[in-house]
């Protein structure tokens, strides 16, 4: 079975692949017990920093570690081009269209988007049409999922334009590295990331209000229980700004301003950590405890940034997916450099009956869905949740689209004291301000379980430093 | 800084201090329950040590209301694991915990690693009190009390936040050992009488021994332990880390920096207090009574206490 998949370690022969040499030189003249005990030595050190993530459903408090491996996931130098020239080319698209959305239309115009997938998408906002927004971008943060499959092709998975989460332990991945194998990095010419934080800023920096040249940015998070709450603050603190909560922000004549210990302070660009939907009781859900008050309007008045922009999750569901190929050539005149995975729109009558036909072999998803949750994998599925999909798939088809279960590629991760094949994937992050920029890496997901294909942290995935070979 | 930063910092680190005097002043009572009382003293009603604690920290009503019966284990559970308590040690460890969590953003990293691991240590450190003995515990809790305003004073930003940490630590501990030296005198001897006449030296080691005050009281008066003494060296001596005065001095410092043209009561409030410690003496005290004393002082840092949360902590819509 290990030889369907394309592994980023081994060649389908057995020998190790280039990129790889060194490390593996490493691993194996390395004594397993010196391993075991810097193994160990991480997962103390993440837990006295308070590495750690909420997990919802669970005890309220619960703290759990993403499990790290310590094999890191290397990428060549070239692929690595390629990938960032792919990942920019594409999000610079999606904020084009973000923006034609909001404004003109001309998609629709053009006929390569169907109106109603837009205007009929619950995540369109109607009051952000003929807003202009500062520079024109709208996901300021993309955290663009990217899978390898088949001969070792990458795909685009998903582009996660609303509230992408990941990059601390991006960053804390490698510093835990250097920490614990200070020696591998004396070999091996690492890509930092580490700077991560600071083009963050420089990007928030660049799109305050009315382009002032030194805009308040703080960063607004739900709050200690939320699940991300450690990146949260590891990024305020990183960029040396406030992080806020709603309670700490009020809104006075289309103003925001921060409660301070000398009195109120005006906000000019919120990074946000807060879905839409709970961003300002007033304008959105007004059961909302998290929000701001008066915070849209304050917003629409053009006084305050908010990075990504309200209704950028009309671009990153999955139905819109399909079209980011046609977006590419229709913004851009270009052809897309990275590839779509192909996906079976259920809406469709025929593409419905097709997957399911085949629903044992696919992977169904929701539309809106995220984190991994409310998704069928055909071939791990029992018979029992095959019916339901297939019921829920009949009521309801245009919640859903389906992809091929692609097989994705593998990376030597550790499993008790043995090394063995797992699934991976790659979240690298685009940011959009003064320029399209980002770090040389991203956050590289692995499913623990053997077999397994899901690598989201909710669901027991763990965690690998990704490192991009300088040339 | 944001007030509600300003509010957790605060807070963390009179929590912090409350565990930190929690476990003295048990630690204490646990060697003063071993001393033979009521032969030593025939004829006198000394307060059953274990009440002491509860006495000092104003619960004994909470403590009643959960235990029917005064014993070292139910007071030791009560003010130590009973998370119920939001002044026992366990709970006071963990709303720092949470608070620096809160704003984990604006202390060092090595302040909330050294926050966290206590958190980490806890349980296991209380599920062991049998085995280790109380003492070796809380030593303990003095020990991660120390290690954390070590690990703030050494490497901490001195901002604003900073100031607010100071602030708490000094609002809690003035507040702490008001109400040691008050209960001491009220509960050890049973009328105004007694004071200054024989009292056992035990008694007299182990109150200054709370507050860390034993080799300072040696050091300073070279005598035997007085009564007027004790109240002078942690009420008035402002080179007694522990006692009102120092404190005082801290807190009217630092409210002096933090203080602004708008909000001048804090700092007012404040200064008025410290006058009357820095310009005050023993006579004086023992005149107006010293319980009647130290009640006043509680009650005016009280309200300095209000005064700080309405200025800076808790502002109301701008």
């Amino acid at each position: 079975m290990t030889a369907t998949f394309f592994d980023e370690m081994h060649a389908a022969d057995g020998s190790v692949r280039a990129h790889y040499r060194q490390f593996d030189r490493w691993l194996s003249t390395t004594s397993p017990a010196r391993v075991a005990q810097k193994r160990a030595e991480a997962d103390l050190l993440f837990r006295r920093a308070g590495i750690t993530f909420a997990v919802y459903g669970e005890a309220a408090g619960t703290e759990r570690l993403i499990p790290f491996d310590i094999i890191p996931r290397i990428i060549p130098h070239e692929e690595w081009v390629m990938l960032e020239r792919g990942l920019k080319q594409r999000v610079h698209a999606l904020n084009l269209f973000l923006h034609d959305v909001y404004h003109d239309q001309n998609i629709v115009a053009a006929g390569i988007v169907p109106q109603e997938k837009i205007t009929g998408n619950t995540q369109f906002r109607e009051r952000m049409r003929g807003v202009n927004v500062p520079g024109g971008i709208y996901a300021h943060i993309a955290g663009v999922d990217i899978v390898r499959a088949g001969a070792g092709q990458y795909y685009v998975l998903e582009d996660n334009l609303r509230v992408p989460s990941g990059v601390s332990y991006m960053i804390e991945n490698r510093k835990m590295m250097m920490r614990v194998f200070p020696e591998l990095f004396a070999h091996e010419r690492v890509a930092p990331v580490d700077h991560y934080p600071d083009l963050l800023l420089d990007n928030l920096r660049a799109v305050g209000p009315g382009g002032q040249a030194n805009p308040v940015v703080v960063v607004l998070t739900p709050g200690a229980h939320n699940s991300a709450y450690f990146e949260h603050s590891f990024l305020a603190q990183r960029m040396g700004v406030e992080l806020v909560e709603g309670r700490d922000l009020f809104v006075k004549d289309c103003v925001v301003y921060m409660h301070t210990t000398r009195g109120p302070q005006r906000v000019d660009v919120i990074y946000r950590r807060i879905d839409d939907d709970f961003l300002d009781p007033l304008a959105f859900r007004a059961d909302s405890m998290l929000g701001v008050p008066g915070l849209f309007e304050a917003y629409l008045a053009g006084n305050v940034t908010l990075a990504n922009a309200i209704g950028t999750g009309v671009a990153d569901d999955k139905s819109m997916y399909i079209h980011v190929p046609d977006m590419i050539r229709f913004y851009l005149s270009e052809e897309p450099i990275l590839s779509n995975v192909p996906t079976w729109q259920t809406s469709r009558p025929d593409d419905l009956a097709y997957v399911l036909d085949h629903l044992a072999e696919v992977v169904v998803k929701e539309v809106h869905g995220a984190g991994g949750y409310g998704m069928l994998i055909g071939p791990a599925a029992s018979k029992a949740e095959l019916e339901e999909f297939r019921e829920r798939l009949k009521a309801d088809p245009a919640r859903y689209i389906a992809q091929p279960t692609l097989a994705l590629s593998t990376c030597p991760t550790f499993a008790g004291n043995d090394v063995a094949p797992r699934h991976i994937d790659l979240r690298p992050f685009v940011l959009s301000g003064r320029h399209v920029t980002m770090v040389p890496g991203g956050l590289s997901r692995v499913a623990l379980r053997e077999g397994s294909l899901v690598v989201n942290s909710s669901q027991g995935g763990g965690t690998k430093d990704t490192w991009v070979l300088e040339s | 800084m944001l007030s509600r930063t300003a509010s957790e910092l605060y807070w963390m680190a009179r929590h912090i201090e409350r565990a930190e005097n929690t476990a003295r002043m048990l630690d204490i009572t646990s060697q003063l329950s071993l001393l033979p009382y009521r032969q030593m003293e025939p004829g006198q009603s000394w307060a059953e040590p274990w009440a002491i604690p509860l006495i000092t920290t104003g619960l004994a009503t909470d403590y009643y209301a959960r235990y029917s019966e005064l014993s070292a284990e139910s007071v030791l559970n009560f003010l130590v694991s009973d998370r119920s308590n939001p002044s026992s040690i366990a709970a006071c460890m963990n709303a720092a915990r949470e608070s620096g969590r809160a704003v984990r953003g604006s202390i060092s990293q090595e302040m909330y690693e050294d926050l966290n691991l206590t958190w980490l240590e806890l349980q296991s450190r209380m599920e062991r009190i049998q085995a280790d003995g109380t003492s070796e515990f809380f030593d303990w809790v003095k020990r991660r009390s120390h290690l954390f305003r070590g690990a703030t004073f050494g490497t901490m930003l001195r901002d604003e936040g900073y100031s607010f940490i100071r602030l708490g630590t000094f609002m809690e501990r003035a507040d702490n050992t008001a109400r040691i030296v008050d209960v001491k005198y009220y509960t050890l001897l049973p009328s105004l009488d007694d004071v200054g006449g024989a009292v056992d030296y035990y008694q007299w080691s182990a109150l200054l021994r709370s507050v860390s005050a034993f080799e300072a009281y040696r050091k300073i008066y070279r005598d035997t332990i007085t009564p007027v003494r004790v109240a002078e060296l942690l009420i008035l001596r402002d080179d007694m880390p522990r006692s009102l005065h120092a404190c005082m001095n801290e807190i009217y410092d630092i409210l002096k920096r933090l203080c602004e043209a708008d909000s001048l009561e804090p700092e007012r409030l404040a200064g008025e207090i410290h006058a009357q410690l820095h310009y005050g003496r023993t006579e004086q005290i023992f005149t107006t009574g010293l319980h009647e004393y130290l009640m006043a002082f509680l009650d005016k840092t009280s309200q300095l206490g209000q005064e700080i949360n309405d200025h800076f902590l808790v502002p109301s819509l701008g």
